[in-house]
């Protein structure tokens, strides 16, 4: 056990690495890169996403993956888009499109846990399931013009901080703190990694893996319909495809991050430099006029290189030891 | 642990080396002479226009062909006019045609300096928020292409919205004697262009009776999806005789679709295409007409009017007028909007004649 922590020690203090040695090129060639309305620029751009990153690890470690996130996000934006355009009170939209959230994680968590399906393959349905439904309840209408209360969450800063930190940036600080103390310093957490290393042996062990996991995929849709009002309101638009393929971002960000796809390893201080990563490269190329059709090609070599050098480093072993 | 630190290196070097890289590459920036001195912009000689601004021209997406020719300099669009005018012009855009990919690189675009923003809205309001920011610094915003209706200055029509969708129920109602049912097959349900072609449509048809829609349906720009909704109208409506497609993707994937003995000639296309996609479907048959405005011109007239907006001339009031370049005399109509000119028409007898 504490040779798994030093090894995700290890992998994080890369990543911190990478993130500062980011900054300091980026910040040489941009001058506005640490610009505090630049900042406050990716914390719009990526807070939904960094947001998602959260459940998304925990369930990753648990052994399992949620590929419907960003159709829950975009289900939760039709909602409160077709019940604001019925002239809905906002409070009761929030609740009824954080109920729809928890539903469409519960579905998901029942599914992967009662009939034993395998999550990829369940979640993948739900992804086409959940954005069908939005589609249902949306049509090609668009809907716009929230209150203004609400939409200048994504134009306004959090009050004392310069106008530099965004709605969203707090509200991921925040929930890292609780998702990072959940899973590093309660039973609960630890359940994770044992569930992520051999959901039989946890089983076995007394841990009750069915809830966990199904309390899980709850979480995960309650955080990505929060996401999803978040999306809505920056953007002051519902519209049916709303972010549509962010699925793939927050499991990229993840896995990044040092996460085992296969379960039973990771940190949340890593997903939270892992987002810092992946946005500020993002952010970085756009700032210095890099041919953007080339991003995709770095993001997907980060990628590569974040799966392929762990286990780098094992078959370099493993060759000098024979 | 030797091995551990090497590991690292190696992944950290890449990231370095990418965004070192960056620096030095100006891929699609492009500056006229001693331009790139920053944002101290000074009034010309000529016309009275700024020169030195720092403009961006922001399409929908990076990378198709469509914006490509509105807006570099080869192809005589937007860069072209701000080229000539003195200005800096850069393209920049995200890698979807979506607002959340389009918002970083208005972003970005602010934080850089911009003196005034070219945009094609990938939603007519989803842009807003980050448009009127803009424009709260000062920023000239001109929308063209696809509008953002209440967070621009000026926007560049490339033909009127209502002419779009009567012409080509008019050319499908030529080539079909005014007879049967037809279908639509769009871009993105939420693009503003064309759902207003589409309601320019829909009265048209009401002067054939003969004439029905059967369905419109959504192939979001995508060459697959395209397709597929295609295939799909087919198998649905065994009766259709013709389809509509206002989006030079789907023209073309419908196009591929109806290119085959069993459907050519018997189900009609029209609609807005490029004339280097439907070159092979106009000579064997498939396609007969299809529309479209000149993207440069539409590119170089709205690098125009930013300059002329950034420059205080003008301010996108109805009835005021200016001159851009090659193209002549235009005036701002209803709504703040200036409109290109009337759509063009493509057949077997002109469209050797292009090539973009």
């Amino acid at each position: 056990m504490s040779n798994l922590l030093r090894g995700s020690g290890r992998w994080e203090s890369g990543l911190a690495a990478v993130l500062v040695i980011l900054v300091i090129v980026a910040s040489s060639v941009s001058p506005q890169f640490l610009t505090g309305n630049n900042l406050f620029n990716v914390g719009l751009s990526y807070g939904e996403i960094a947001i998602m990153t959260l459940p998304m690890t925990l369930i990753i470690i648990s052994g399992e993956i949620d590929l419907s996130v960003a159709s829950i996000l975009g289900l939760a934006s039709a909602l409160l888009g077709v019940l604001w355009s019925k002239g809905w009170p906002m409070p009761a939209i929030f609740v009824v499109v954080a109920i729809t959230g928890l539903a469409a994680g519960a579905v998901n968590g029942l599914l992967v846990t009662r009939l034993r399906l395998p999550s990829l393959a369940v979640t993948i349905g739900t992804l086409a399931l959940y954005r069908g439904i939005a589609t249902i309840l949306l049509g090609p209408k668009t809907v716009a013009n929230f209150p203004t209360a609400y939409t200048n969450l994504g134009v306004n800063g959090v009050p004392f901080t310069g106008n530099d930190l965004t709605y969203s940036a707090l509200i991921f600080a925040v929930l890292a703190i609780i998702f990072g103390v959940t899973l590093h310093a309660t039973p609960f957490g630890r359940s994770l990694y044992a569930m992520g290393a051999s959901a039989e042996a946890a089983q076995f062990a007394g841990i009750r893996v069915k809830r966990n996991k199904t309390i899980l995929f709850m979480t995960s849709g309650l955080v990505c319909s929060l996401a999803g009002v978040l999306w809505t309101f920056r953007l002051d638009t519902a519209v049916q495809n709303n972010g549509l393929g962010l699925e793939l971002d927050v499991v990229a960000i993840v896995l990044l991050a040092g996460v085992s796809i296969f379960g039973g390893k990771g940190s949340i201080i890593g997903v939270v430099l892992a987002v810092l990563v992946f946005a500020g490269i993002q952010n970085a190329l756009l700032l210095t006029n890099f041919n953007q059709e080339a991003t995709g090609i770095v993001t997907g070599a980060l990628l590569l290189a974040s799966v392929f050098l762990p286990n780098a480093g094992r078959w370099v072993r493993r060759l000098s030891r024979t | 642990m030797a091995i551990r630190r090497a590991t690292w290196l190696a992944l950290a070097f890449p990231v370095a080396a990418t965004v070192a890289l960056a620096a030095c590459s100006s891929s699609s920036s492009s500056s006229p002479s001693n331009a790139a001195t920053g944002s101290s912009s000074s009034a010309a000689a000529s016309g009275g226009l700024k020169t030195g601004l720092k403009v961006y021209v922001i399409p929908k997406q990076n990378g198709q062909a469509y914006f490509t020719t509105a807006d570099s300099a080869d192809s005589g669009g937007a860069i072209a006019a701000l080229n000539a005018l003195g200005e800096t012009g850069t393209e920049t855009s995200g890698n979807a045609a979506t607002p959340a990919a389009q918002i970083p690189a208005i972003q970005a675009a602010i934080s850089k300096g911009a003196n005034a923003l070219i945009v094609s809205a990938t939603d007519p309001t989803a842009l807003c928020p980050t448009l009127k920011s803009a424009m709260s610094r000062g920023i000239t915003v001109v929308t063209y292409d696809s509008d953002a209706p209440t967070c621009r200055s000026l926007f560049i029509n490339q033909a009127e919205s209502d002419k779009i969708g009567t012409s080509e129920v008019d050319i499908l109602a030529k080539e079909l004697n005014g007879t049967g049912q037809i279908a639509i097959v769009s871009a993105a349900a939420s693009a503003t262009n064309q759902n207003a072609w589409i309601v320019g449509m829909k009265q048209e048809l009401k002067k054939y009776p003969k004439m029905s829609l059967a369905s419109v349906v959504y192939g979001n720009d995508d060459a697959t999806v395209s397709t597929q909704v295609t295939q799909g109208l087919l198998q649905q409506y065994p009766n259709l005789k013709g389809i509509i497609s206002p989006t030079t993707v789907g023209i073309a994937a419908a196009a591929a679709v109806l290119d085959t003995p069993k459907y050519r000639g018997k189900v009609l296309l029209t609609g807005l295409g490029t004339p280097n996609s439907m070159k092979k479907f106009v000579s064997d048959g498939t396609v007969k007409e299809f529309e479209l405005w000149n993207p440069a011109d539409l590119g170089y007239l709205a690098g125009y009017a930013a300059v002329e907006l950034a420059s205080g001339k003008i301010n996108g009031t109805q009835g005021q007028t200016f001159t851009a370049g090659k193209l002549g005399s235009f005036t701002v109509g209803a709504d703040n909007t200036v409109v290109l000119g009337p759509p063009f028409v493509f057949n077997s007898s002109n469209i050797s004649k292009f090539d973009f």
